[in-house]
């Protein structure tokens, strides 16, 4: 493996809105350039903290008590907030959740999708427009000028996902952190998002931290998954390992919790109270001492 | 006929809005559901899936065609008249916090009914009742006094279906209600209702976007699109041989926790068919 | 029709009495109320000037009406030729000040509660009706609450007053026919949100009666924004009372009133600014009182708000 984009080393974050209670517990992770990453976990699971923390957006409520964020050679923990500002946004980029809410509904899309090539890499406004104009094709969309000068609540959620891929990969980031991208998407919508998340990251060799609960989609576009529990690290491993041989029982109850259209009587089996109870107690257990 | 519980002929519904007209959203679906059966109703936003299991509740109102609940026309039934038949047709909502009152108690919420309809001789059965039910779904009595937002989301969850089933209905319509949960609690959640639809004979139409979860629960199937059936049948018949090719698209498009190189290229050419009409 | 013999066939094995997991919902919600400090505050000086108005004849240190030109302009406690006795001083007439601002608090008190629950009352019914019945019902509230509101209310106020004849319960009345379109306007917003919501479908899929929805579903929920209102009402009224009053429209001039007084003092606030400052300080504080008072309420009973 190359020198990794992105090294986590024993991360560790507390709420203080549940007072002090741990949601990080010494994460490591580790993602090579080019890479795609699925950091999957049921609600509580503290992926999100971990992506939030990634492009410096985390609540004031959430602090960062020990560890390491090392993002191409930098630590981010102790980079003054200039340069991260720098970092944030220009060679991380985020594609949100949900992407209605992420749009100013009062600016037209080319103002948004030409904001960073015009504010940080200088752009005049005829090239930005033009290289706008150029990633809108490159997201397969096939009216580029009429999306352009569009407001988003003209356009589908598939159409504004679109856009904010765009918007993604349109500073060239070296990392995208794609944070729940198709959970508000229809299923056949979801499945035209993945496949061009997958493709421009192919071209454009970014690597990816795919930010999902759903353990088929990381199944289909993932090169190595972590699984998190309760801000812990169960299994971590190639797609092929973690899905296919999967070592911990958690890992195993949780495949076999969600239902397949292909075996109707397997499926729908909640992960065992047993399995549940051992998993909070080796994660405390490992509270006090460095992780695994 | 007579051996469906509810059936829906030419169901046509047009919402008033701003342009004229209004916007159809149902143009003209037929569908049946028999004693103790439990349909799926699938489709993606904007597939007519959510009017029509309103529509068959008498929640919005018909435009054409007709709806039958037991042999009796409830097409243009007076609400009044609509009354007895409420009880006996029941709703479980996708967003338990959204459909519980927020300023009611739970006790409340769960024994109203029970008393509204005399289902219960008075409160003091009611809250039996109640009790009875929570000892099995494995809710604790503590959430009796508890407003909706102080209990989590599978308690709220399991409070929204205790509220249809204490009524003891014939027929439950349950809309997305396990859309967003996590698959362990999602997995409780329906096999609770499986568990409830055998043992209190009822009848179900299950709304949902996930042809995995329908696969799992129903006996049926009646795929929506724009609102049009475009395809229903039994569930074996429909997942193994899909007769319509959005169905097809439908199916292809869920991906399955395993590897599967071809997956993401499989379905171009119908993608791009379905996207030019 | 044939029931399911479902949970009513076992047998019951649980305890008869229903156990009561910690203090019930009224109880809770009194707490929050009480945790608020604006309530707390705004409430408390409420609460305090009430029971001076109860008591005032007990409390007053004068009669309110005796005058005294020996007396006169006196200045308050503290500054040079100040009278013991008389706390915060006394006007031209040479009546103490002190007791005319404790007699009226009870003309400012009345008005506030009775006008702004009358106000309250009309706006909100009409409001819930217009909100949840829609069609011809809400045209027509709506219209009226268009055309109410094209009218100068100060100008309506003074003509209502002058038509129904001056006295308290005219300046009431007149309060509560002009303000009522505020509750019912907003009410009536909040009543057609409120009835997009799923509770209300999932009360209507249970089958109970339009009007029982109303009532017992939706009522509750618009209620904090309502109590608020209310309160903040209840600020207005003491101000329009004192603007009659002011323009000698109010009670007889008999009666001590904040706004005769706030009349009396500026015709001599060169030489007695007391007479002026006095019930202007009690108008203002009370004011703010009840506008605390409404914003605390609406924080604590909501119960988004408060998450």
């Amino acid at each position: 493996m190359t020198a990794p984009i992105l090294r986590i080393q024993h991360l560790s974050a507390v709420s203080d809105l549940e007072g002090g209670a741990p949601i990080l517990r010494r994460v490591n992770l580790e993602l090579a350039p080019g890479e795609a990453l699925g950091l999957v976990g049921e609600s509580g699971a503290g992926k999100s903290t971990i992506a939030k923390a990634l492009l410096g957006v985390l609540p004031r409520t959430v602090r960062l008590t020990e560890g390491e964020i090392t993002f191409d050679g930098k630590n981010l923990r102790t980079l003054p907030p200039k340069a991260l500002r720098q970092i944030f946004g220009d060679e991380i980029a985020l594609i949100p959740q949900d992407p209605l809410t992420a749009l100013n509904p009062g600016r037209r899309i080319e103002l948004q999708l030409t904001d960073g090539l015009r504010m940080r890499r200088k752009l005049p406004w005829r090239e930005a427009r033009a290289r706008a104009l150029q990633l809108l094709a490159e997201v397969h969309i096939n009216d580029p000028e009429r999306v352009m000068r569009a407001y988003p609540h003209q356009l589908s959620g598939g159409m504004r996902q679109r856009v904010l891929i765009a918007a993604a990969f349109a500073l060239e980031p070296k990392m995208i952190v794609a944070d729940e991208p198709t959970t508000a998407l229809d299923v056949t919508v979801q499945k035209q998002i993945l496949r061009l998340i997958r493709g421009l990251q192919e071209a454009h060799g970014t690597a990816v931290i795919f930010v999902t609960h759903d353990l088929g989609v990381v199944a289909q576009i993932c090169d190595r998954v972590t699984l998190l529990f309760s801000g812990a690290v169960i299994e971590s491993g190639s797609t092929e390992e973690v899905l296919g041989t999967p070592k911990h029982p958690y890992t195993r109850a949780l495949i076999a919790a969600g239902p397949r259209y292909d075996r109707p009587g397997a499926g729908l089996q909640p992960v065992p109270e047993a399995v549940i109870a051992q998993l909070r107690a080796d994660v405390a257990a490992t509270d006090g001492r460095p992780g695994a | 006929m007579s051996e469906d519980l509810i059936s829906a002929t030419g169901l046509e519904v047009t919402y008033r809005g701003q342009r004229a007209g209004g916007v159809k959203v149902l143009h003209g679906v037929d569908v049946r559901i028999g004693r103790h059966e439990t349909v799926g109703i699938v489709g993606e936003s904007g597939s007519g899936k959510t009017t029509l299991g309103r529509a068959l509740l008498r929640l919005v109102d018909v435009t054409a065609g007709t709806i039958t609940f037991d042999g009796q026309d409830i097409t243009h039934l007076p609400e009044v008249a609509m009354r007895p038949l409420r009880r006996r047709a029941q709703m479980i909502f996708q967003d338990p916090m959204a459909s519980l009152n927020p300023r009611h108690t739970v006790r409340r919420i769960l024994t109203e009914p029970l008393l509204f309809h005399r289902v219960a001789a008075d409160s003091a059965d009611a809250l039996r009742r109640v009790r009875q039910f929570f000892d099995r779904v494995g809710l604790p009595l503590a959430c009796l006094d508890r407003t909706p937002h102080e209990l989590s989301g599978g308690q709220r969850q399991r409070v929204g279906i205790a509220r249809a089933a204490l009524l003891e209905p014939d027929f439950v319509l349950a809309d997305e209600i396990v859309s967003g949960l996590d698959v362990s609690t999602q997995a409780q959640a329906l096999n609770l209702l499986k568990t409830l639809t055998r043992e209190l004979g009822l009848a179900m139409a299950f709304i949902s976007h996930d042809l995995s979860v329908i696969r799992a629960v129903c006996d049926r199937v009646y795929v929506m699109r724009n609102g049009l059936v475009v395809e229903e049948g039994r569930c074996e018949d429909v997942f193994s041989a899909p007769a319509n090719p959005y169905t097809r698209l439908l199916i292809d498009a869920i991906p399955l926790p395993e590897i599967d190189p071809g997956w993401l290229g499989r379905d171009r050419a119908e993608v791009a068919a379905a996207e030019a009409d | 029709m044939a029931r399911t013999p479902s949970a009513t066939a076992e047998p019951l094995q649980l305890p008869p009495v229903a156990p009561v997991a910690g203090p019930s919902l009224a109880m809770r919600r009194l707490r929050a109320v009480l945790a608020e400090p604006k309530v707390t505050l705004g409430g408390g000086f409420i609460l305090l000037l009430l029971a001076i108005a109860i008591v005032a004849p007990w409390i007053a240190p004068k009669n309110p009406l005796d005058q005294d030109l020996m007396l006169a302009s006196l200045p308050p406690a503290g500054l040079a030729g100040a009278e013991p006795g008389y706390l915060l001083g006394t006007d031209t007439l040479g009546r103490d000040v002190l007791s005319r601002l404790i007699f009226g608090s009870r003309v400012a008190l009345t008005v506030a509660f009775v006008a702004a629950s009358l106000a309250a009352l009309i706006g909100t019914t009409l409001g819930l009706l217009a909100g949840w019945y829609r069609g011809w019902v809400d045209i027509a509230v709506s219209r009226l609450v268009d055309v109410w509101m094209a009218f100068p209310p100060v100008l309506l106020s003074i003509l209502l007053v002058a038509v129904l004849g001056a006295g308290i319960g005219s300046v009431i009345l007149a309060i509560a026919i002009i303000d009522w379109t505020r509750f019912c306007r907003v009410v009536r917003a909040e009543t057609m949100a409120q009835a997009e919501s799923e509770y209300v479908t999932a009360a209507r899929a249970i089958g109970f009666p339009r009007f029982h929805i109303l009532v017992r579903e939706i009522l509750p929920n618009i209620a904090p924004a309502l109590l608020a209102l209310v309160s903040l009402e209840m600020g207005i009224a003491v101000i329009v009372e004192a603007i009659l009053s002011f323009v000698g429209l109010s009670v007889s001039s008999g009666t001590p009133t904040w706004g005769g007084m706030i009349a009396e003092g500026r015709q001599f606030i060169h030489q007695s600014w007391w007479v002026l400052a006095a019930p202007l300080a009690a108008l203002f504080a009370t004011v703010l009182a009840f506008n605390q008072l409404g914003e605390g309420l609406r924080r604590a009973l909501d119960p988004v708000l408060r998450r």
